[in-house]
Parts: structure tokens; C-alpha cells; sequence
């Protein structure tokens, strides 16, 4: 399945306002689908970090890195997956959007983006 | 007291009601265990003399026993209205609030008791144990070590840890997955990750950060920022859902925030 229909699967559900399959080690853009108003590259460089930030918690404690996780602001919302090969499926959405049903599609984007 | 003193106590305040001996009398019932007749007695002298704030204090002794610990607090209130220093009423009032599990204001009632009283070692001896029960330790940036607000939320230690923005401990702890002390490590790092957090949702227009949750293998965690200057980490099994963990994360953070505050 190409990306481009990967991270449709995101962008279809009411709130999300980019979609994007990002590099985790240098934290670059490798696809995206974003509204106007969404600074991919930012969003992909910060996903990026956060996420070894959070495998520093889950590492200092003994375990597997996170399988998914969500940071909410009071406007908004960003989430992300680690994929194989080296990438992270992310989703930046508004503050009102399901995160339940975008965090489920963004396992299942994740299982099978490589 | 023997029973003709009781009899002679009795027979004193019914040929005269407005007789002080209702406070012997009340307590001499209640050190024999007949507390409904000690209640009546003392609920009658303090209703006699309002101000007295040593019928306060025996009324609320006899309706502690008696498990009425709401009645208790109440007349426990009003001797501290009555005599600010009063101190059986800072003593009685932390015995309930501990009860309640309510440590911080328990070690706030007993610490002015030892205060008023300082030699008096049962209530030092009573300090220290309410201290050690409610997990007191040095606090960074403070003089006088405060309980852990954590303690009284979990029902196991080592699931919850508040840190400032150095990463230094202020209360709570975690443990590894092989149960080895790993709260300095995990310090360290959500401090960063607060920083992250903060830069991440200004950048891209999300607003202050709330709530981070990571969904691990073995366990999830929920991240929170009970004030400007801390960051609260609670973990649980995978098992436990999603929203409990939210909950009790939450409310982790209201008795963090509240704590904090109180230390200021």
C-alpha cells in the first residue's frame, strides 16, 4: 500500500489536521498529508524527539520502547507510533478529535507501514 | 474513680445542674467505657457553658470513641475557635485526619501541638510515627520535609513519582521492572521531557501541554504538569484501562498541586 493511502486513513477522521511517516532517526519528513496550516517539517523534528524522550522513560524503567503515546494540549493534540524500519507514523489533530479512534488507526497505519 | 465517686459526682450535679463536676463525671464514664451516659452528661455541660472550650474537647473525646468522628471534628473546631492553643484539640484533630488519611493536615495539627507542648514526648513520639506513615522526606528547595501526596493515593508504592524541573525527587517513587529503585533515572528524564512537551505544543500552536500518555508493552503511563514547576509520572500494568489511569492520574495531580501549595 503506498503512504500516500496509509496516512489517508489518518486524515479521514474528523479533526486530524496532517498525517505524516517520518524519519525517527534524523526526525525528517519521508510522506506526509497536511492541511495548509501545519508546519510538517517542525511537527516531524518534534515527533522525532519526543519520541526518544520516551523511550528514555520506558528505558530507565526496563521496558520495550512505547508502542504508541499522546501529547495534549489545550488546542490540540499530537500523536505518534513507531513503525519498522526506522519510522514513526504521526498525526496531528484538534483538540476535539477521537483520539481513541486515531490512536487505533494509528497502530494499524504503524503495523504496516515499512 | 470508684462507683461511689460516680455516685457522689451524680447526686452532686442533680441537686445542682449548673455544677462543673459534669466534666469529671463525663470523663469518668468515658474511661469506663459507658459512653452514652458520659454523651449525655458532657453534651448537657457544654450546652450549659458555650464558651468552655474544655467541655468541647471532652464532648469531642467521647464522641471519638464512640466512632462519630464528623461530630468529633466539629467540637474539636470549636474548642480551636474557643482557645487557639488548645492543644488535646490539635491532638484529637490529627488523630481524625490521619484516620481519614489526610496526612499533611494531620502532621500540620500535630506539629502545632508539639509546638505548644515541646517536651511532651508522647506527642513527639506521635509525630514521628505519622511522619514515617505518611512517607515525610526532604523536599528540594524547602526547609521542612513534607509527606509524600502520593502515600495516600496508591495503594501500592513505587507507581507514582513527582519531580521538579531539574528532575529532583519531591515525592512518590518508581521501581524498574526487575522491582529495583529507578526514580533518580526516570527523574532525570521527565524533566526533559517536560521541556519537550512545553517547546513541542508552542510550536505547533497546541497549547499548554495537559496530559501525555505513552502506551507501553507491559505498562502505560500518564504524564502531567501539576504546576508550572513539576512533572508527575503514574504507571500501571497494561491491564488497568486507559481512562482509570487517566483518573488516577488526575487526581494524583490535584493532591500534588494542593501539596505543593501548601509547602509555598
Amino acid at each position: 500500500m503506498r503512504f500516500a493511502d496509509l496516512l489517508a486513513e489518518l486524515t479521514r477522521i474528523p479533526g486530524v489536521r496532517g498525517a505524516l511517516l517520518v524519519s525517527r532517526e534524523d526526525g525528517l519528513v519521508v510522506a506526509d498529508a497536511l492541511m495548509e496550516s501545519v508546519d510538517g517539517k517542525a511537527v516531524a523534528a518534534l515527533a522525532a524527539s519526543l519520541t526518544g524522550r520516551m523511550n528514555g522513560v520506558t528505558a530507565a524503567l526496563g521496558h520495550p520502547e512505547p508502542v504508541s503515546w499522546q501529547l495534549r494540549g489545550s488546542d490540540g493534540m499530537l500523536l505518534a507510533a513507531p513503525a519498522r524500519e526506522g519510522l514513526l507514523v504521526v498525526a496531528v489533530a484538534a483538540a476535539e478529535a477521537n483520539a481513541g479512534e486515531l490512536r487505533l488507526r494509528l497502530l494499524s497505519v504503524a503495523g504496516r507501514a515499512a | 474513680m470508684t462507683v461511689d465517686d460516680i455516685q457522689a459526682l451524680t447526686a452532686q450535679l442533680a441537686r445542682d445542674p449548673s455544677s462543673l463536676v459534669f466534666l469529671p463525671l463525663a470523663e469518668a464514664l468515658r474511661r469506663r467505657g459507658q459512653l452514652e451516659a458520659a454523651l449525655a452528661i458532657a453534651a448537657s455541660g457544654a450546652g450549659r457553658y458555650p464558651e468552655m472550650a474544655g467541655a468541647y474537647d471532652l464532648l469531642a473525646r467521647i464522641q471519638s470513641d464512640r466512632g462519630e468522628g464528623d461530630l468529633a471534628f466539629d467540637a474539636w473546631t470549636t474548642v480551636l475557635r474557643l482557645d487557639p492553643d488548645h492543644v488535646g484539640a490539635h491532638k484529637g484533630l490529627a488523630f481524625l485526619s490521619f484516620r481519614a488519611g489526610d496526612f499533611a493536615r494531620s502532621l500540620r495539627y500535630l506539629r502545632r501541638a508539639v509546638e505548644l507542648r515541646p517536651r511532651d514526648e508522647s506527642l513527639r513520639g506521635a509525630l514521628s510515627r505519622v511522619e514515617d506513615a505518611a512517607g515525610v522526606r526532604p523536599v528540594p528547595g524547602f526547609e521542612r520535609g513534607a509527606p509524600d501526596p502520593l502515600r495516600a493515593l496508591e495503594a501500592e508504592v513505587g507507581l507514582a513519582l513527582l519531580v521538579d524541573p531539574q528532575g529532583r525527587l519531591l515525592a512518590g517513587s518508581v521501581h524498574d521492572s526487575g522491582g529495583k529503585p529507578a526514580s533518580e533515572q526516570v527523574g532525570a528524564v521527565l524533566a526533559g521531557i517536560s521541556r519537550e512537551a512545553e517547546r513541542t505544543t508552542r510550536l505547533l500552536g497546541l497549547g499548554p501541554w495537559r496530559e501525555l500518555s505513552l502506551e507501553g508493552g507491559p505498562a502505560h503511563f500518564e504524564l502531567r504538569t501539576p504546576t508550572s514547576d513539576s512533572v508527575l509520572l503514574v504507571t500501571r500494568p497494561r491491564e488497568i484501562p486507559a481512562g482509570r489511569l487517566a483518573l488516577l492520574a488526575d487526581r494524583a495531580a490535584s493532591a500534588a498541586r494542593r501539596w505543593l501549595e501548601e509547602l509555598r
